[in-house]
């Protein structure tokens, strides 16, 4: 016992011994960088403010497929119609298919542009599918209501989520005039396929939304959507008067949902 | 003064039996709801915020009504309400406690909760929410302890109460503007996006809140020997004749410009409410049952000779409260989220599990009234005694 508590004592304070030693030695190194600098991956891309055109010309139902799966897929956002392995998670409860989430669905052109319904609409725009998601607004009323901000806006314009903070009082859910926010009123995980290792699943009680696949573009890549979309999406720097999407908006006529309200949604969609 | 709580008849353990009971049923059901999250409520993608949201908005304006006795009595000196006084502002804190419960059992990661202590953001309505509501809360506990205190010792209050009933006021219209402000400043919710909401609210608080005082009163009288007084109760059930015409008036004047303008995203919800929208009419019958109730309420109240009848009263108070609790407990937050903000049409009811939480909620809520209530009635039967 006596010996073994001094062979303990003697290791602690050895090890004590080389921090003492290697001190100065860190304090040299530290002093050297005049100031810390956080290192930044050189191939990501980056924007003033980033912005998506959508050529609705471009949308077809495949598109929409391809896109949605895409996404949903990268993201682990849970599907409720996929059946569930018991062996796995035994005692699933059914779901409610009004408790869905999702970030980014099709929707027709009456609920996407609810203040621009119209009886006399051109046909063709009827049953044209809309591809609908977080906006990432220049004034985004659901950064404005967070209690924690767990929902920020960054300074590229990305509005970005922090789901361990996030206290899930789904306050940003009724500020958001586009419905794009999804709570996790369940464990998402029994309902995902297979978990993709590039982006973490959530927990139950939080909110969730599309993050204009920051965790890709901070590589280099462009997001899911954009790849899937067999060139009906566009992403680029909305200030950037070269941008690719600034080229797409003098060439074309475009429109943005809700204007009026004033939240400066960063998505447009070419007619 | 906490010893007179644990003395008490028979039918007193009984009340006080039955609560906990409830309030353990809750506490069983609320265990489910933590383990497998808000998945057991009605709630959805589209009603992202139910019954638990809706209570807590009906509280709040109970907590504020209590106000009604407090400016009376300590502004304009009205003798009459010196009895009363104490009944409102302890109505008060078990109105808050029972806000703030709502509030957790809503919360998707209630552990959290202090994150918005942690992380203050100023620009979030919530913030200011929960700094008013506590302030409220802390307040009217310091205040009608220390005040009963002195009653029960036949003392005058310490000096420092005074300036805190004054503060209190202010605090009072506090809380339930700022409960408006969480609905009135959004700007995709045609329904809630009124500058009148906040008014509104307080008109129905001031309608709620002293009518249920009122009934609590006549509860007194009942089981206790303390006598609130009916002169003290006919100036209350003015108060509620005033408020309730008010919030009725408030309620038209929203109906008028709505319906007048014509803008669909505002006119959607009330047609959903009154009239039902595409063919989705839940709520239809409960808000002409508020509307037929309160209204009923305000012409018992306005007739001299109806006000004054004794066995009406507390059936017409019975009426506004239960009115109110409708109007702006379930109209005001799912006529908010019916339809979506994309028009789409998902209807909301509360689930069994959500109601039994509810119910748990308003226990715990009785609970502390009950024992607030009567420290402050044996105190008050001592002293006349």
């Amino acid at each position: 016992m006596m010996k073994k508590s001094r062979r303990s004592f003697l290791k602690v304070a050895g090890i004590a011994a080389i921090g003492l030693g290697a001190a100065p030695a860190m304090n040299f190194a530290s002093t050297n960088a005049a100031h810390p600098v956080k290192s930044k991956n050189q191939t990501a891309l980056t924007a003033h403010r980033w912005g998506m055109v959508i050529d609705t010309n471009k949308v077809t139902e495949q598109v929409v497929e391809h896109v949605m799966e895409a996404c949903h897929k990268a993201h682990n956002v849970p599907d409720f119609n996929h059946e569930v392995d018991e062996e796995k998670f035994p005692n699933t409860r059914p779901v409610n298919h009004k408790q869905e989430l999702k970030w980014i669905w099709e929707e027709h052109f009456k609920y996407a542009f609810p203040d621009k319904e119209d009886e006399f609409l051109a046909e063709k725009f009827l049953d044209l599918p809309f591809l609908v998601t977080c906006n990432h607004c220049k004034n985004a009323p659901c950064v404005q209501a967070c209690p924690t901000q767990a929902t920020f806006k960054r300074e590229d314009g990305i509005v970005l989520m922090d789901y361990h903070r996030c206290i899930g009082c789904r306050f940003c859910m009724a500020a958001c005039p586009f419905g794009a926010r999804s709570f996790n009123f369940r464990d998402p995980r029994p309902f995902i396929e297979e978990i993709s290792p590039g982006f973490p699943t959530r927990t139950k009680g939080v909110v969730e939304k599309c993050n204009l696949c920051s965790e890709r573009l901070a590589k280099g890549e462009l997001p899911h959507c954009v790849e899937a979309s067999e060139g009906a999406i566009t992403v680029g720097d909305l200030e950037d008067p070269e941008s690719e999407v600034r080229a797409l908006l003098n060439e074309n006529y475009t429109i943005r949902r809700k204007q009026s309200l004033g939240t400066e949604p960063s998505v447009y969609y070419v007619m | 003064m906490l010893e007179i709580a644990i003395k008490g008849s028979k039918s007193y353990w009984l009340w006080i039996v039955f609560l906990l009971a409830v309030m353990g049923a809750g506490a069983f059901v609320y265990i489910d709801q933590y383990m497998n999250g808000l998945m057991i409520t009605g709630m959805s993608r589209d009603v992202s915020w139910g019954f638990y949201i809706a209570n807590f908005t009906f509280l709040v304006g109970v907590a504020a009504g209590g106000v009604m006795v407090v400016i009376p009595y300590y502004l304009h000196n009205y003798e009459k309400f010196h009895r009363i006084t104490i009944l409102g502002e302890f109505l008060a804190v078990a109105s808050l406690v029972m806000c703030l419960l709502f509030i957790v059992v809503d919360l998707g990661q209630p552990t959290r909760v202090l994150n918005i202590l942690l992380y203050p953001s100023p620009g979030s309505m919530l913030f200011y929410d929960m700094l008013v509501l506590n302030g409220y809360l802390f307040l009217n506990i310091v205040v009608g302890w220390k005040m009963l205190e002195a009653e029960r010792n036949q003392v005058e209050p310490v000096w420092w109460t005074k300036p805190l009933v004054y503060l209190s006021i202010p605090f009072a219209i506090g809380i339930h503007t700022v409960t408006a402000y969480l609905y009135c400043g959004l700007p995709g919710r045609g329904y809630w996006l009124t500058a009148i909401l906040a008014p509104r609210f307080l008109a129905s608080a001031f309608a709620a809140g002293p009518a249920f005082l009122i009934i609590l009163c006549y509860l007194i009288k009942k089981f206790t020997k303390f006598d609130p007084g009916w002169e003290a109760i006919q100036t209350l059930a003015k108060i509620v004749c005033w408020a309730i015409i008010a919030n009725l008036f408030f309620f038209l004047c929203e109906v008028f410009v709505v319906f007048y303008s014509g803008i669909p995203s505002h006119e959607a919800h009330l047609t959903y409410l009154l009239f039902g929208y595409h063919g989705y009419n839940a709520l239809v019958p409960w808000m002409w049952t508020a509307l037929i109730l309160m209204f009923t309420g305000a012409v018992f109240l306005i007739i001299p000779k109806l006000r004054n009848n004794k066995t009406l009263l507390p059936i017409t108070c019975g009426m506004i409260v239960i009115g109110a609790w409708i109007d702006k407990g379930l109209g005001m937050i799912s006529g908010g989220f019916v339809p979506s903000p994309l028009h789409h049409v998902t209807e909301y009811a509360p689930t069994g599990k959500e109601i039994i939480i509810t119910l748990a909620v308003y226990a715990t809520g009785f609970l502390i009234l009950t024992i607030l209530f009567k420290l402050a009635t044996q105190v008050k039967e001592e002293v006349n005694g």
